[in-house]
């Protein structure tokens, strides 16, 4: 298991929410990132993003002093990752274009490359059928911001071997993560928990039994959740939610997993949680 | 700009700041805080809020709040972002000594 953070360099595909926050851990962290969109106009955005979250980090301590921060490469070329020991899938919760990402990038790393996927909800079964080496696949569910929460979730595939899962552990650990493993089933357990409660918590508000302030107050106040979880949905972003749900419900036939009509739009109209300034709350302007 | 505005974000006297500042609060957290009183301690703020609070001071202040000045104390209470103002608008040569 290799803990050490100067063995590791990072390839990590995807430069939106997830993708910033990943790669903001593993810089602050000292682990090198080569981080992979499509325009350049998305990966001057998330340059501008990271070095925020940077600072965020720092204020909040999260980060360990005195390590210098990790080479951050930004490119266009998916061709880039190929260097890399790990690389992290962290593009949206669309199940074809995770399949094309994830078959792409099996195709182009060395064998022995952990291929880590940062789903919601896709199972990782159902993604080992997508890619080369379905034993070095595995789900690492990191949570947001990635920098300031310890503990991920880790999902165990059928297929996943004990290589793949010693050695995303020992980077985990050089990340300063904590890890709680699971076996595979769509949703894994937080998201199989928490998006139904969104998207009710939702609902609440759309048939005004309540307003968010109260859903929210509710559940902060009287269960001791940290963030309630209309704040939760804004600082996921509404649009993945809806994507996460959306695959719960194809998936599951849950009907709490079926996106409400508030949600949708919310999604319509642009209000997408923190990252446009607005979603259920205001946020006064963009916040990354 | 007009002559509001720049009035405004020149004023570095500390009362000024420390006024500006609980308004921006009672605005953005919708309760009214006392100067000394620690927002992240009595959970009125989320740690999320610390960026926006970065954020908000270096652009109402025209300052670039970096390295060791970025610790959670700084931005705990009006009167410890009040602090922090004058003390880079002063190693920034801007302030006006008012």
């Amino acid at each position: 298991m290799v803990t050490d953070h100067t063995e590791h360099r990072l390839a990590i595909v995807g430069a939106g929410v997830m993708g910033t926050n990943i790669t903001t851990l593993a810089v602050g962290y000292g682990v090198p990132v080569v981080l992979v969109d499509l325009s350049e106009d998305v990966l001057s955005r998330a340059r501008k993003t990271i070095a925020q979250k940077l600072r965020h980090a720092q204020i909040m301590g999260a980060l360990p002093p005195d390590r210098p921060h990790g080479e951050l490469v930004t490119s266009v070329s998916l061709g880039d990752v190929a260097a890399a020991t790990t690389v992290i899938e962290a593009v949206v919760e669309v199940p074809e274009t995770k399949a094309k990402v994830l078959a792409e990038v099996s195709a182009l790393v060395d064998p022995g490359t952990t291929l880590i996927s940062n789903t919601s909800c896709i199972a990782v079964d159902e993604m080992a059928a997508w890619v080369t080496r379905g034993d070095e696949l595995v789900g690492v569910h990191f949570m947001n911001p990635s920098y300031l929460i310890k503990m991920v979730e880790v999902i165990r595939g059928t297929g996943t071997s004990d290589a793949t899962l010693q050695a995303v552990t020992g980077l985990l650990a050089a990340l300063g993560r904590e890890a709680l493993v699971i076996r595979d089933s769509t949703g894994f357990v937080i998201n199989r928990l928490l998006h139904p409660l969104i998207n009710t918590a939702a609902m609440l508000v759309q048939e005004g039994v309540a307003s968010a302030e109260v859903v929210d107050g509710l559940l902060e106040g009287c269960l001791g959740h940290s963030t309630g979880p209309l704040h939760t949905g804004d600082l996921i972003g509404l649009d993945n939610l809806v994507d996460s749900l959306n695959v719960l419900y194809e998936r599951r036939g849950d009907e709490s997993c079926r996106p409400c009509e508030l949600m949708l739009s919310k999604v319509r109209e642009g209000d997408l949680g923190r990252k446009t300034g607005r979603g259920f709350f205001d946020y006064g302007k963009a916040a990354s | 700009m007009t002559t509001e505005q720049t009035a405004e974000l020149t004023s570095v006297a500390p009362e000024a700041i420390a006024g500006a500042l609980l308004s921006f609060l009672a605005k953005r957290i919708k309760t009214e805080v006392a100067p000394d009183q620690d927002l992240f301690k009595s959970g009125l703020v989320s740690s999320m809020f610390a960026m926006e609070l970065v954020v908000h001071l270096e652009e109402a202040y025209d300052i670039a709040i970096i390295g060791p000045e970025l610790k959670l104390d700084n931005f705990r209470t009006v009167e410890a972002m009040t602090a922090l103002v004058l003390r880079l608008r002063g190693a920034s040569g801007t302030a006006d000594g008012g």
